[in-house]
């Protein structure tokens, strides 16, 4: 075999792109789609807004987010680490910050609100959904049926702001950093005055960590970071495992954990905002 | 694949797990499943030229087991021996057959007519991506342009037996990506260049950041693709809302296993300071850079070529006023 030094294919002449002339069907404006293709779209919008709704709620509430006075070491997602207050029982080294004025959860948020912007998944679904580029599958842009209008053009990711995408796998470093507080938290929740114990509160901190970990760990920065970018696999057996069995399988549900991780940490604040503030009592399983 | 040319009957049909048999039809006919005769299908074929076209209806009976390239098929034959549809192997293999079923980007020898609503009219259309050639047959030339201009496979010097060795698990991705039969479906879906024509030229299309994802992670491949994909063909104008994934008849992961990771190489070439950095520190070798490779080849030069007919055209200019590329 010999190295190629020189393409084979010099006497190939070129084609040129034509562009501008009759394409295929009737007009672009016109869907031909029978199936619901709204539905998706929809769901997700919905989803995602009341994601963004909940959050700036629990954000905003800046109080009966930590259950320790009531015998419970839950501590919401969403002020976690605790920053402002002091959580005794949950052991942490900061806290206390009496100076930081307004809610710590959205210094808090900034970090897991950015992981999940640039997430490729939620891109994804939010491309779709709100910025309608494309709606659905063969369904046409927005606007990209108004020549010349505002939206005629599409640059994709190549321009500010949304070039800065490509942060993702810097956001995802911090998100690490983050799902080990969560992991924390979990453990924290099986502590009880008097030992430890588990409550319903409990089980959902585990599910939470368990989530965010699957979450995180199937992010495709990090399936890059664990072998994607290698030319050769073979050569870096532990990479190549981390790549194969761990980050390449969650990938594969990345949709789902992504969507899971989400309610989880809904779910787990409105537990723990109910149970410390009284309105219900953590039933202790043992 | 055996498909039985007798006339079956409506309830056979029905049977055979026919959504919607014995709902109302359109046009007027009856489509009610009847034991006295074969039901009708109503289709709206895409008829027409670069100058235009329309819809045409046609009917004919419906037939068990049958995909929507044999109906076409029985309409040329019985109806429009005129009708223009690309076709080779009806077997999912030759990517000719590429069309939009009720809108939606399929293989039309791929399509089973029992998977369809056939109480309704069912629409055939060409690819809306390309320019028409006739009827259904589109002009996929720019294709092969994107194909020309992708650096070819280029090993490094071989083992001093004069051979080259590579492992299976460092192949396995870039096969996901042979599987491909260049059916064209994913870049007619592809909001890029389906919507905005004029990225044409600037953009390589889900099915050639495959080709070149597969290249790119051969592990005796020694060219660095990853400015050339990022600056002249496009990667970053793809906004990964997967649809090629959805429509690729081959079930290939265009998206995830190739896009995304191509992303992430092109995310360590240009925008990451720590890998930038590392390279630094350890003097990594760096393969060559592919850019000078494909300016180069000289039929790369046929898109970009201001001689060429269709250049003179301002939509043939570069995303920011300028030409695509040198
Ligand atoms: S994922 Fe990217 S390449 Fe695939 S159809 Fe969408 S925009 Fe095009
Ligand atoms: S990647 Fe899939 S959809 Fe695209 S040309 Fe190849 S087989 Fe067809
Ligand atoms: S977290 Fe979704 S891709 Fe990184
Ligand atoms: S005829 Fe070959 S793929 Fe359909």
């Amino acid at each position: 075999m010999t190295v190629v030094e020189e393409s084979p294919r010099q006497d190939i002449p070129g084609v040129p792109v034509r562009i501008g002339q009759a394409r295929g069907g009737p007009p672009r404006s016109q869907v031909l789609r029978r199936d619901n293709w709204r539905l998706q779209p929809i769901l997700v919008a919905a989803g995602l807004l009341v994601f963004i709704g909940y959050s700036t709620w629990a954000a905003l509430r800046n109080g009966d987010f930590y259950a320790g006075h009531l015998g419970r070491d839950y501590l919401s997602p969403y002020y976690s680490p605790c920053l402002t207050h002091s959580c005794t029982t949950a052991g942490y080294v900061w806290g206390g910050w009496s100076w930081w004025r307004i809610s710590p959860a959205w210094l808090i948020l900034v970090f897991p609100g950015a992981f999940r912007t640039t997430c490729y998944y939620y891109r994804k679904s939010y491309y779709r959904s709100f910025w309608l580029s494309p709606p659905a599958c063969a369904v046409a842009d927005a606007g990209s049926t108004n020549p010349g209008g505002v939206r005629s053009r599409y640059t994709g990711e190549t321009l500010f702001p949304l070039i800065l995408q490509n942060v993702h796998r810097f956001t995802w470093y911090f998100a690490v950093i983050f799902a080990g507080i969560l992991t924390w938290d979990a453990i924290a929740a099986f502590r009880f005055p008097n030992g430890i114990g588990l409550g319903v509160g409990t089980l959902l901190f585990v599910a939470q960590a368990v989530l965010i970990w699957a979450y995180t760990l199937g992010c495709h920065a990090c399936r890059h970071l664990c072998g994607g970018g290698l030319k050769r696999l073979s050569k870096a057996p532990v990479r190549h495992f981390f790549w194969k069995h761990v980050s390449t399988p969650l990938n594969h549900h990345h949709q789902l954990f992504a969507w899971c991780s989400l309610i989880s940490i809904m779910v787990t604040d409105l537990y723990v905002w109910l149970v410390a503030s009284g309105t219900i009592h953590d039933p202790r399983i043992i | 694949m055996s498909v039985p040319t007798e006339p079956r009957t409506a309830g056979a049909v029905a049977g055979n797990g026919t959504a919607g048999a014995g709902a109302p039809a359109p046009h007027g006919t009856s489509a009610t499943a009847d034991a006295t005769g074969p039901r009708q299908l109503h289709l709206q074929l895409w008829r027409g030229d670069a100058d235009g076209g329309g819809f045409v209806d046609y009917e004919v009976p419906a037939l068990e087991g049958e995909v929507v390239l044999d109906v076409v098929h029985r309409i040329q034959a019985e109806h429009a021996p005129d009708l223009a549809v690309r076709w080779n192997c009806k077997a999912g293999k030759c990517g000719s057959c590429s069309a939009e079923i009720n809108g939606k980007p399929r293989l039309m020898c791929m399509t089973r007519m029992s998977t369809l609503d056939t109480s309704q009219t069912i629409t055939v259309s060409p690819m809306r991506a390309f320019p028409v050639m006739r009827d259904l047959v589109t002009d996929v030339s720019y294709n092969f342009v994107v194909a020309a201009r992708i650096p070819p496979f280029t090993p490094g010097p071989p083992e001093p037996d004069g051979t080259y060795r590579m492992a299976q698990v460092d192949v396995d991705r870039g096969q996901e990506m042979r599987k491909c039969i260049e059916c064209f479906l994913c870049q007619n879906v592809c909001h890029v260049i389906r919507d905005h024509e004029d990225n044409k030229p600037h953009y390589a299309g889900p099915r050639f950041f495959a080709r070149l994802a597969e290249l790119e992670m051969h592990p005796l491949d020694t060219l660095d693709r990853r400015r050339l994909v990022s600056e002249q063909l496009g990667l970053g104008l793809c906004n990964i809302t997967k649809c090629c994934t959805e429509v690729c008849p081959e079930g290939i992961h265009i998206t995830d296993n190739a896009i995304i990771p191509l992303k992430e190489r092109v995310v360590d070439a240009r925008y990451d300071p720590v890998a930038w950095l590392g390279r630094k520190l350890l003097r990594r070798p760096r393969p060559a850079p592919a850019s000078a490779v494909a300016v180069d080849l000289p039929v790369a030069r046929g898109a970009h070529d201001p001689t060429i007919d269709g250049r003179s055209d301002p939509a043939v200019l570069g995303r920011n006023g300028r030409r695509s590329d040198g």
